[in-house]
């Protein structure tokens, strides 16, 4: 239920909504882009990032909450902690149970790894489950892996790696057929022919959504024949730092089970990490659109045992989060909402953006609509746009929204809104890491042994990711790097001793730019608790005590 | 009690928090640190499901965390793990035929039609009609009433004939998809031009095309109405 304030506003929408139903906003030069960009999008703003004084990137910037995380100490005091004898040794450990981690999961074990995938929520507990409009792949006749590649450069600001781009595009195909054969319901015509839309940024409609539920199905699908295989796991146990041996491979983990508070180490051939993104960061106290583990662990531990970065400086807010009511604030409205022909109109019921420009700059245009024009809706958290839905069944016929949306419909009606009556507030929020740490097309990093996938990576988005394209990078590269890294643990006959000597520098770094010991990363997860209640996880107590043994001896 | 304030109580215990939470929201504010019973935040995940009733009333009602407000007078409990029995299988060797579903959870033919599953579901799913319909073999069905499940657990928990509702119908959905519905053929098609690495040649053609002369192509390129 909209509060009475909203009213005149929605009146306004509704009056204007017959004429603008085929109306459509003209697309923006490139040179518009760019002027909207620097001028609104939340990257642009000078203030809020700095560079990182630390390791292997440094003076590459990064937002301060990131850079507060990659500037701060280990858990785990290198010169005192007694790496304990590991529990568990394995041919590929993976970190992450999300799309990334159990699609490597599937490839490595394929190949005859003997795997451990370790993950600090359930398996499935990731931005992956939450991905609603759909994955991209070029598998229509008017389509080709070259076209899409095109799209991606654009978005991506011509910046993108061009030979991950290449594995990404051309590795489309292939998976969309693997998800068809793991028994995933695509929206189909009775003959198989995919459904397939526009995405923000597509030439050609390659989005191909399983109602607005992709993600899930893709990911319940991938985790029960991760179950199928038989393939080890643990599940609420974080892993803290990464291990390498004396010669700098990376050999393994330190994990803490959250549970239990047990500290434990293993010992693997190769590691991948799969451990997402980072919107529980809350970047410029943006609400987040993602999971409750988004926290960038991946990218502190890699980072700290040497691997490189890349665009970190670049966060993907996703231009239509929740705006009302608060309490799904942030939570995310999908893209497939406008590529079924709602359109973003301002507090007047004026349109002034086309919908299905690239999200960095639908994201820009809405901020400029809200805080610059002030020409949006105010509410006690701040202020949105319209997305006006019922143009979709104007479009498309009544019951489209219940049939093609039910998990917005049910979002909304749950706090008595009807989206089929009324269109929905909206507002950007944090939504994707759009860098991370780099890596060739196999997912290997610049540490031996050590791969990324999925969103934890960086390269293959550029500086923008397009709608659709993070479930298909999380497939291409999941299963690359599970594979990869499976066929190069064959390689390797005895694992390194485990160390933390790279912990060394990095802490004596630290010390000498002052920065305080008790900042200490990574997150584990966001600390929503009154702050009063807030100070260590009860998980990392034992940590404490062992180093405070270790002291007395 | 402030009037911007609610009483809760979270398993049992009573506090007073801002009306305007989540039950999620709540918690937290009541002091807990979530490592299970939170998930997504965002309705698709299932890690949330609650189990509450309200103060002097003794129906037992269920919620998403992340999903609902809160009301005064609710004694709320999260049910973060339930240790439901999944059958294993290689979904490519499965058939679909009338009895496989019956095959793999033979408890669903103990299913009394008591309702308790539907009653119970935060996403209003039909769970006692997919149910039956799985017992008839009626994969189509199934996938229809059951695809938006996002397997929180709660209907398995109030099951007199402990059948574990979303793994069959994951198992339903699944054997549908890979089995029944038709694969699209244009995929065919395009997996063998890319065998015959038909769009090598204009690929790597934009790999090595100057930045400028990408922009140029993408200003230009046509867009699919």
């Amino acid at each position: 239920m909209y509060p009475q304030e909203f009213y005149e506003s929605l009146k306004r929408v509704e009056a204007t909504r017959k004429a603008r139903l085929n109306q459509v906003f003209p697309r923006l030069s490139m040179e518009e882009r760019s002027a909207l960009l620097e001028k609104f999008h939340p990257d642009y703003k000078k203030e809020t990032m700095r560079e990182i004084s630390v390791g292997i990137s440094k003076g590459e910037k990064t937002p301060h909450e990131f850079a507060d995380l990659l500037e701060a100490y280990s858990y785990l005091d290198p010169k005192r902690f007694v790496i304990p004898a590991p529990k568990y040794e394995v041919d590929v450990l993976i970190i992450g149970g999300g799309g990334a981690g159990v699609a490597a999961a599937l490839t490595a074990s394929e190949v005859g790894a003997d795997v451990l995938l370790v993950t600090k929520l359930r398996i499935g507990d990731a931005n992956t489950t939450m991905a609603q409009g759909g994955i991209q792949a070029a598998d229509k006749e008017n389509d080709s892996p070259a076209i899409h590649y095109l799209d991606i450069m654009g978005g991506g600001g011509f910046k993108n790696i061009p030979e991950l781009v290449r594995a990404l595009v051309n590795d489309g195909p292939e998976v969309i057929r693997w998800l068809e054969e793991l028994g995933v319901i695509f929206d189909k015509a009775e003959d198989g022919t995919m459904l397939s839309i526009h995405g923000g940024g597509t030439s050609r409609k390659r989005m191909h959504p399983c109602r607005d539920y992709t993600g899930a199905e893709i990911m319940r699908c991938l985790k029960d024949e991760f179950l199928d295989r038989k393939i080890k796991y643990i599940e609420y146990t974080a892993s803290i730092e990464l291990l390498k041996d004396n010669v700098g491979n990376c050999v393994g983990a330190v994990l803490v089970n959250m549970e239990t508070g047990e500290v434990f180490t293993i010992k693997s051939k190769t590691t991948i990490l799969a451990t997402g993104g980072a919107g529980r960061l809350h970047i410029q106290g943006f609400p987040t659109s993602n999971h409750y583990g988004a926290t960038g662990d991946g990218v502190v531990l890699a980072y700290r045992a040497g691997a490189k970065l890349i665009y970190l400086d670049t966060i993907q807010y996703h231009p239509t989060g929740v705006a009302f009511p608060e309490q799904i604030l942030g939570q995310l409205i999908t893209e497939k909402v406008r590529g079924l022909g709602a359109q973003l109109v301002n507090a007047y019921g004026e349109q002034f953006i086309y919908e299905l420009e690239t999200r960095d700059v639908v994201a820009s245009a809405i901020i400029r609509e809200v805080q610059e024009r002030q020409k949006g809706v105010v509410t006690s958290t701040g202020g949105g746009v319209w997305l006006d839905t019922p143009l979709i069944e104007m479009k498309f016929g009544k019951g489209t929204i219940q049939k093609q949306l039910p998990a917005m419909y049910r979002q909304f009606i749950k706090f008595g809104i009807d989206m089929t009556q009324e269109p929905v507030l909206t507002y950007p929020t944090q939504h994707y890491q759009n860098g991370g740490i780099l890596c060739n097309e196999f997912g290997e990093t610049n540490v031996p042994n050590l791969y990324v996938a999925g969103e934890v990576s960086g390269g293959v988005h550029g500086r923008n990711r397009l709608m659709g394209n993070s479930l298909l990078d999380v497939l291409v590269f999941g299963r690359r790097a599970g594979r990869h890294a499976a066929e190069k643990s064959k390689e390797i006959s005895k694992i390194g001793e485990p160390t933390l000597l790279h912990l060394i520098d990095y802490h004596s770094e630290l010390k000498k730019l002052g920065i305080p010991e008790s900042r200490r990363s990574p997150m584990i997860l966001p600390d929503y608790r009154p702050q009063e209640f807030r100070g260590k996880f009860h998980f990392l107590s034992k940590l404490t005590e062992f180093n405070a043994e270790r002291n007395n001896i | 009690m402030m009037k911007d304030f609610a009483r809760i109580y979270i398993m049992g215990k009573e506090y007073q928090v801002p009306r305007h939470l989540t039950i999620l929201q709540a918690i937290e504010h009541a002091g807990f640190l979530f490592v299970r019973g939170c998930g997504c935040r965002g309705g698709f995940c299932g890690a949330c499901a609650t189990v509450y009733r309200m103060r002097d009333s003794y129906k037992l009602k269920v919620a998403l965390a992340c999903q609902t407000k809160i009301e005064d007078g609710m004694y709320l409990a999260q049910i973060p793990f339930y240790p439901g029995n999944k059958a294993e299988h290689n979904i490519a060797s499965l058939t679909p035929t009338t009895e496989t579903l019956c095959m793999l959870y033979p408890e669903i033919m103990r299913c009394i039609s008591c309702g308790s599953c539907s009653k119970v579901c935060p996403q209003d799913i039909k769970v006692m009609d997919y149910i039956n319909a799985a017992i008839r073999g009626d994969y189509k069905k199934v996938v229809e009433l059951s695809f938006d499940c996002i397997m929180c657990g709660l209907c398995a928990t109030r099951c007199p004939a402990e059948i574990v509702h979303y793994y069959v119908a994951l198992a339903a959905r699944r054997i549908y998809g890979a089995h029944i519905m038709k694969k699209a053929p244009h995929l065919d098609k395009r997996l063998q031009e890319m065998k015959e690495k038909k769009f090598d040649p204009e690929l790597e053609k934009l790999m090595r095309s100057s930045v400028e002369d990408l922009k140029k192509l993408y200003a230009s390129r046509d867009i699919e109405p």
